[in-house]
């Protein structure tokens, strides 16, 4: 009798949290999937199961492939660079230095500041003729550019401003990753006669691999997943030079109101995370080691 | 071969010289103008209360710290300004900073790759290491999966291996527990001589020091307070601070008064200084002319009994035969020998010899 109370207990407990999480991530994802099976329903014309035509349709539609290319380029690029500057600028103000307080929190403001705020600022950044970026080149006698209007820098444009924003971030974990490797590792290999490089190699780099793989889970995800500033920069443009993946299946889904279409573009880039997250677990899990 | 330093003749080649050797953090000073001469092939201890400034001098000599002022000599050679790799040490430290995603075998071999020993010999050089550790059959663990005692036999190993003349070892044994500190103690005293090792070992517990070392040298406040020999510091203590750490129960340091009472008649009349003596020199029996005392506790601990005893309101420690029976509250007569009385000074603490044959009141604030 008491145990069929606690399990009652225990139920009412779980329930608020199993229905928010159902009803606004476990329901819609599985919609998702069935969604994708059919058309857009549109006033009196009912849904229709279509089998797999809208991932047919999705074979054929060269902006689909234009945003996968776009994508795959930008993830190419925003991941490593943002990790690798995330791990420098760690290592900078991990070292004993005056004012390391003042750099860490200046590496750390992109990470504070909201996307849209960020993707106005480089808006001004960018301005043709009068922008930050333009006035420094101007100064050495370079002509204006328009970087978010070309199609050949548009891309590159937008990767800056990711790069910029979440180095950041991935700073703090690895900055709180290395203050957990003990001093008197560095004083042995000291003493053995490990340069700073050697002892980099060989402890410091292995000894952050757990962070490693945090960190590139979180920034492929990322690549996926942050398009707020594309919303606020460049809405795609030009000619899909800037349309990733995401934003594409928004304007689908909310601007042309293809609800079957973008479910299927979803299911696609779900599975996409799906597998770059478990390649990299099996990957890397095997060679890191976890204190 | 690369290493040039790394074979040691054991010879004078790694006799430590420490000379007037100061570190001053934020204008406190953590060792303040100390020298000593640790002997090549000798083991010496560094010993003193935590805060005294040993494990400060130890990474000076290692060059983890810069000196303030002052020279460190390594075989013969000035080693002040070079880099730790430089000195030809090996060092095992606290918490025996080990590598933790390397096994144990490249833990050992860290700096012989580091420092491009041949493969051929490298691996040589570890099965000897792992044959006079007994960790022959660890050599694939990490070091998460190895007990405490096991740990602390790698970087043992790790220091060994690099063949270097000179061992400085930082309270290695402090994260052990007490039956495993005591086995390990006498090894690595077995192994500092078989293998010649010049050792500076640095430890709060005067067990150790006793135990282990050729020399102690006993620091207090970033200074030396006294350093001989073991026997040295026990039988002649420099201070009463020397005189009360080293040895379990520490020895008594009693008011002139009461300290007098234990040889009747030998002392005249004093005021200055306090008189020490060593619990298992006092002797009890019934009542008598001289010291009377209650006793107060008793710790039975086979071999021999602590008697703790109240001398009208002075605490003193007295040790005795484990079959000696007293009990609490029972009045005995405490005395011991004239010579085994030892003299401080009341302002400085430092030793003042007795005069003649041993019993007489020594000068007021003499050689102090």
């Amino acid at each position: 009798m008491s145990r069929l109370r606690t399990s009652i207990h225990a139920s009412l407990l779980l329930l608020p949290a199993v229905v928010l999480l159902a009803a606004f991530t476990h329901v819609p994802a599985v919609r998702t999937f069935i969604g994708a099976l059919y058309t857009t329903p549109r006033g009196k014309r009912p849904a229709v199961f279509v089998g797999l035509d809208n991932y047919r349709q999705l074979l054929d539609d060269p902006v689909f492939w234009q945003a996968m290319a776009n994508n795959v380029w930008y993830a190419a690029l925003t991941i490593p660079l943002s990790v690798v500057l995330a791990l420098v600028m760690a290592l900078a103000v991990d070292a004993r230095l005056p004012g390391r307080a003042a750099l860490r929190m200046a590496y750390f403001t992109p990470t504070v500041l909201p996307m849209i705020a960020v993707a106005n600022i480089w808006l001004f950044f960018y301005t043709p003729g009068y922008g930050l970026l333009d006035q420094v080149l101007g100064l050495f006698g370079l002509p204006e550019t328009n970087w978010l209007g070309s199609r050949d820098s548009a891309l590159y444009a937008v990767i800056a401003v990711a790069v910029w924003k979440e180095a950041g971030f991935f700073m703090i974990f690895y900055l709180a990753a290395l203050q957990t490797i003990p001093h008197d590792l560095r004083e042995a290999a000291a003493i053995e006669g490990a340069s700073r490089f050697t002892f980099f190699r060989r402890v410091t780099l292995p000894l952050l691999m757990p962070t490693t793989l945090f960190v590139l889970v979180n920034a492929v995800i990322g690549a996926f997943r942050l398009v707020d500033h594309i919303v606020v920069m460049t809405r795609g443009g030009p000619d899909n030079a800037t349309a990733l993946l995401l934003y594409y299946i928004y304007e689908i889904g909310f601007r042309f109101w293809d609800s079957a279409y973008a479910a299927t573009l979803t299911t696609v880039l779900l599975a996409i995370l799906a597998v770059l997250a478990a390649v990299q677990f099996l990957f890397l899990e095997r060679r890191i080691h976890y204190r | 071969m690369k290493s040039e330093w790394a074979k040691s003749d054991a010879g004078d080649m790694a006799e430590i010289v420490v000379d007037n050797l100061t570190k001053v953090w934020n204008s406190a000073p953590a060792v303040d103008g100390i020298s000593f001469t640790c002997a090549s092939g000798e083991f010496t201890v560094l010993l003193g209360p935590s805060g005294c400034g040993k494990s400060t001098t130890l990474r000076l000599i290692a060059g983890l710290e810069q000196p303030t002022a002052g020279t460190v000599a390594i075989g013969g050679r000035d080693v002040t300004r070079r880099s730790p790799a430089e000195r030809g040490i090996a060092m095992v430290f606290q918490s025996y900073a080990l590598f933790p995603h390397l096994s144990v075998a490249e833990n050992i071999l860290f700096g012989l790759k580091v420092r491009g020993v041949p493969r051929a010999e490298r691996d040589e050089r570890l099965k000897r290491a792992a044959q006079t550790l007994g960790l022959t059959h660890l050599l694939d663990r990490k070091p998460a999966a190895l007990s405490g005692g096991q740990r602390q036999r790698v970087a043992l190993g790790r220091a060994i291996v690099a063949d270097a003349a000179v061992c400085l070892m930082d309270e290695p044994l402090s994260n052990l527990d007490a039956q495993l500190r005591q086995e390990m103690r006498a090894e690595i005293r077995s192994l500092q001589r078989r293998l010649g090792m010049t050792m500076i070992y640095v430890t709060h517990d005067q067990v150790e020091a006793m135990t282990m070392s050729d020399r102690v040298v006993l620091m207090r406040d970033g200074r030396i307070e006294q350093q001989g020999t073991p026997a040295e510091l026990y039988d002649r203590p420099a201070s009463g601070f020397a005189a009360r750490f080293l040895g379990t129960p520490p020895m008594n340091l009693l008011p002139w008064a009461v300290g007098a009472g234990l040889v009747p008649g030998a002392l005249a009349n004093g005021t200055g200084g306090s008189i020490g003596v060593r619990p298992e020199r006092l002797r009890l029996g019934p009542p008598g002319p001289g010291l009377t005392a209650t006793v107060a506790a008793i710790e039975y601990l086979g071999a021999d009994t602590l008697l703790t005893l109240d001398a009208a309101g002075v605490k003193l420690i007295a040790r005795t035969d484990g079959h000696e029976r007293h009990r609490v509250g029972e009045t005995v007569g405490v005395s011991c020998a004239a010579g085994d009385l030892h003299f401080f000074d009341a302002a400085s603490g430092r030793r003042v010899e007795a005069n003649g044959n041993g019993c007489n009141r020594p000068e007021q604030g003499g050689e102090a």
